[in-house]
């Protein structure tokens, strides 16, 4: 065995790129608490600082401290940059400084130029011509294939947020395989699949090739990046400190190749447990030395910034970068994936405060392990800044070395990949089919002229007769425009380093997505159980809806009107599934609006489940504001009636909730007097509500 | 059978242990002045439901309730005792934790030498008055389907507790006597409202009267707020407690404190 590797258990992991097995033979379970956490060192806090101020100067500035205006970001074309290299455990950013945001014009060179002018920064004129005139992007390409009918589309909003200007995004790459194999053999291994491809160049085989090629020269790069930080990443990683360092260069060569839309660093806490037992059991490192790694780790994914006009931030509510890490879960074998890892990175929210990103999401099983749980539940209480999905769900169909993607893209690492794919209005479509096809905020012919509804009051079968057909013209023109954009991107901007991360066979999601769910299912139900009057314009637009008596409200567990939502999801996935996806993509979709809603609400107008044009949608899959009476599991039950299957990328459920109504601590005073009054104290012990958390997410 | 519900929280986390469907029930006797929910006062207002339509609700989202179960409160829900008896009856047909969120002051027997017998005093006049009285055999048999009760004591003063609430207390001492023999675990709980019911002296009293009673296994302080007011403005309802500042959470804990004090005192003294 190689000396990176002493100690370890073998297993096909030596013999073949699987870290998955290397992690199942060698993990250890903890099922303690988090009495062994170590806090953060003077060294920690001090960097920390340095960026708190570095923050304050950016917000100052308005959103951008620096931009590089000169320079293309590849994975070698900065210098390294430090915040205090003294006191760096763990190295790397994407520009030669910290806050500096690179140049990433592969996606579209309008955009970037826009991102800089935006900001108050000027594209170096000559990088403009040369991405304009000299060298393609991904953006030009699809502007080139796009038929008339999509530009309408995308004009009127029907489908929204579509990747054709911008880097895509939603792939992880297996981070984890530069710490656990080192560079050099993951390149071999890249060369080996290389010279075994099909030897009729059939078009795909020579794409294969080109792309393998592709990721040999980023593999190289990479090497180069740990070079220019004074590190041999050739050979494996020895010790944690080095494999957390290994591990975040692999990530740190994405993002300064990409600027996707969600840059998520995948499952990587149980992995690295691995090497932290065997480094505190040779007695390397102590568990405080550890935590500091750990911390400055995190820090640095923190300080993931991308350049983005304050359109992208508008839709995104903010200037996200989604660096989503998944931590916990069960595995096949029924062991949770707990381990101390796992505590010391959510330990990071109280060690540098809480922050938004890295996004720390908890893959939870009620069979996780209690401790845990608790200090799960205290940190989300303390941080506010932990994001917990059902791992129950998403094991049967991901296995257990999945990770989430953005918010809720399940995919196994280094196996599946996503096509990333926006979102259709579903509400919108609604008026299209009540008005032939014609935009109701423009006037304009956007879909095909199929025979208008012209009764004073909706009939319900009516509509959904039209509604079906009119959604199955917006899938046709919605996966065909997905597919120019993933083909274009393989072209044009293709994840090079992150698909040198992932085996040669790769399953491919293909990603759609719904925004208006519940404006549609509330529509529908005031049709057809209440009196909905039509109001047209001069121009025999339907422009307005009266509704007369009350209707079910999608949200309060009443089966009438869920049956309607579930419906509407599946007949709507049953005509994407009908379609041709680029590249044999797997055809998915998710219903997650979480923070676009409001501008999706904004481009739609009126519809006649009473809701005003311009008015926000709902979040995701949820009720309309106001509209859901009993509570939150009632309101958690009429979502959880859509079959996973129909939505596999996901469905959010977003509610609010004041901290007192989830527990008791800080409203009702009380405790078990057993144990409160054979200890004489007065602090009190929360009554133990275990959250259950359902099918829902 | 039916009865008057005011609304139906799917998700109660403070009303007994776990995640709880919370089941408000319509109608109550008592008028306390710091009532968050004077809309549930009234009688025979609000939905009629079948006991069977709200276990329904439960069933279908079981899941979510692993660990909690069904909480009746209110409003009285023993002002409509059969209704709520057909509820637990069904309820731990299945299996269901149920919990009952009460004042007491409905109880309409008190204990002799010789065994339970039907009070006399006025209070119980009162109750009668709405013609609403359960034989003793049919309390004992809800109270053998009573998992937990949360028992909120709001004054050990009888004149007091009228002045606050309109009833006199001695039911509820009578009522968590019962539980006792019943051997029903029992929540004390004590709303702190500044200057009305935080009296050091009347805290401790508390305390060394429910710490003679080994059924009671917690004591809840919940701090006064005012959230309810606007309530009273939409209802026209007069609000007593205008000008009484809210509780806080330190105020909160040393009531809970203060009564802790009294339990030990008692249980100290065997």
């Amino acid at each position: 065995m190689q000396e990176e590797w002493r100690g370890f258990t073998s297993g096909v992991w030596e013999r073949e790129i699987n870290t998955r097995d290397f992690i199942q033979k060698n993990f250890s379970v903890y099922e303690g608490d988090e009495s062994f956490l170590a806090g953060p060192t003077a060294e920690t806090e001090a960097l920390w600082e340095q960026v708190l101020e570095l923050s304050k100067k950016e917000r100052e500035a308005g959103g951008v401290l620096d931009m590089d205006t000169e320079v293309i970001s590849t994975i070698t074309s900065h210098g390294p940059g430090y915040l205090d290299k003294a006191k760096e455990k763990i190295v790397g950013f994407q520009t030669d400084k910290p806050f500096k945001r690179s140049l990433q014009p592969y996606g579209g060179i309008r955009m970037a130029a826009k991102a800089c002018s935006d900001n108050g920064y000027q594209i170096d004129p000559q990088v403009e011509e040369f991405f304009t005139i000299h060298r393609k992007t991904h953006n030009a390409g699809v502007f080139d294939a796009y038929t008339p009918e999509m530009r309408a589309c995308r004009s009127s909003h029907i489908i929204t947020g579509l990747p054709d200007a911008y880097g895509r995004g939603r792939i992880i790459g297996d981070y984890r395989r530069v710490a656990l194999y080192g560079v050099d053999r993951l390149i071999e291994d890249k060369e080996d699949q290389k010279a075994s491809t099909r030897t009729i160049m059939y078009s795909d085989v020579i794409r294969d090739r080109e792309e393998l090629s592709e990721q040999i020269r980023a593999l190289k790069d990479l090497k180069k990046l740990g070079e220019i930080y004074g590190f041999d990443i050739g050979r494996p990683a020895a010790n944690v400190q080095e494999a957390i360092q290994w591990l975040y260069f692999g990530y740190l060569a994405a993002v300064k190749e990409q600027n996707g839309a969600a840059m998520s660093l995948g499952r990587t806490s149980t992995f690295l447990d691995i090497y932290a037992q065997r480094d505190l059991k040779e007695g390397r490192f102590t568990e405080e030395q550890i935590q500091e790694f750990v911390d400055h780790f995190i820090m640095k994914l923190r300080l993931v910034k991308f350049a983005r006009t304050p359109e992208y931030n508008a839709l995104f509510s903010g200037d996200p970068t989604w660096v989503t890490e998944s931590v916990g879960g069960i595995g096949i074998d029924g062991r949770p994936l707990v381990t101390k890892m796992s505590f010391r990175y959510l330990h990071t929210l109280q060690n540098l405060g809480p922050a938004p990103e890295p996004n720390m999401t908890v893959l939870w099983s009620v069979r996780l392990p209690l401790a845990f749980k608790r200090y799960c539940a205290a940190m989300s209480i303390e941080s506010s800044s932990i994001q917990y999905e059902n791992d129950d769900l998403m094991r049967v169909a991901h296995g257990d070395d999945y990770a989430i993607a953005c918010c809720v893209s399940s995919m196994r690492i280094g196996k599946e990949m996503q096509f990333f794919g926006a979102r259709a209005n579903l509400a919108k479509c609604l008026l299209y089919a009540i008005n032939g096809g014609i935009d109701e905020i423009t006037k304009k012919q956007v879909a095909p002229e199929y025979r208008p509804i012209t009764s004073e009051y909706l009939d319900y079968d009516e509509v959904m007769h039209k509604y079906k057909e009119m959604m199955k013209w917006l899938a046709r023109v919605y996966v065909n425009t997905l597919n120019i954009i993933h083909y274009m991107h393989d072209k044009y901007c293709y994840e090079k380093l992150q698909m040198a991360l992932h085996d040669k066979k790769v399953t491919r999601w293909f990603a759609t997505g719904v925004a208006g769910l519940s404006v549609v299912a509330d529509s529908l139900s005031a049709i057809k159980y209440a009196k909905v009057k039509v109001i047209r314009d001069a121009d025999g637009v339907a422009v307005d809806y009266e509704v007369e008596g009350d209707f079910p409200k999608y949200g309060n567990d009443d089966d009438r009107v869920d049956e309607i939502a579930r419906e509407v999801v599946h007949t709507f996935m049953q005509y994407i599934k009908g379609n041709h996806t680029y590249r044999g993509g797997i055809a998915t979709t998710s219903i997650l609006t979480i923070t676009s809603n409001v501008v999706y609400g904004k481009n739609t107008g009126a519809t006649p489940d009473g809701r005003k044009a311009g008015q926000p949608f709902a979040p995701g899959a949820n009720p309309m504001h106001g509209r859901d009476q009993h509570g939150a599991i009632a309101s958690l039950a009429s979502v959880s009636k859509i079959p996973f299957r129909d939505a596999q990328d996901g469905i959010s459920n977003t509610f609010t909730v004041i901290p007192g109504a989830l527990g008791k601590e800080n409203v009702v005073i009380s405790g078990d007097l057993a144990v409160e009054l054979c200890e004489g104290c007065c602090n009190p012990v929360a009554q133990s509500a275990e959250p259950d958390y359902g099918t829902a997410e | 059978m039916k009865g008057w519900i005011h609304s139906v929280e799917s998700f109660g986390t403070v009303d007994g242990p776990g995640v709880r469907m919370v089941i408000f029930f319509q109608g109550c006797p008592m008028r306390c002045a710091y009532c968050h929910n004077p809309d549930t006062w009234g009688m025979r207002q609000g939905t009629l439901m079948e006991a069977e339509e709200l276990l329904e609700r439960f069933r279908r989202n079981r899941s979510y309730y692993r660990n909690g179960g069904i909480t009746a409160t209110g409003g009285e829900p023993l002002w409509q005792p059969d209704f709520l008896m057909d509820l637990f009856r069904r309820a731990k047909k299945e299996g269901i934790s149920t919990c009952l969120d009460t004042s007491g002051v409905i109880f309409p027997y008190r204990k002799t030498e010789t065994g339970w017998e039907t009070a006399q005093s006025g209070i119980h006049e009162d109750i009668r008055g709405y013609g609403v009285r359960m034989p003793f055999e049919e309390y004992e048999e809800l109270f053998s389907m009573t998992d937990l009760v949360l028992l909120d004591l709001k004054h050990m003063d009888s004149g007091l507790h009228r002045k606050l609430t309109g009833h006199a207390n001695e039911a509820v001492f009578a009522f968590l006597e019962f539980l006792a023999e019943k051997e029903v675990p029992v929540w004390i709980r004590r709303v702190a409202v500044p200057g009305h019911t935080d009296d050091p002296e009347e805290l401790l009293q508390l305390g060394e009267y429910i710490g003679g009673f080994p059924n009671v296994k917690a004591v809840e302080v919940l701090p006064y707020h005012t959230m309810g007011r606007q309530k009273y403005e939409a209802l026209g309802i007069r609000y007593r407690l205008e000008g009484v500042p809210e509780a806080s959470e330190e105020e909160a804990r040393k009531v809970r404190e203060q009564i802790l004090k009294g339990i030990r005192k008692r249980r100290s003294a065997g």
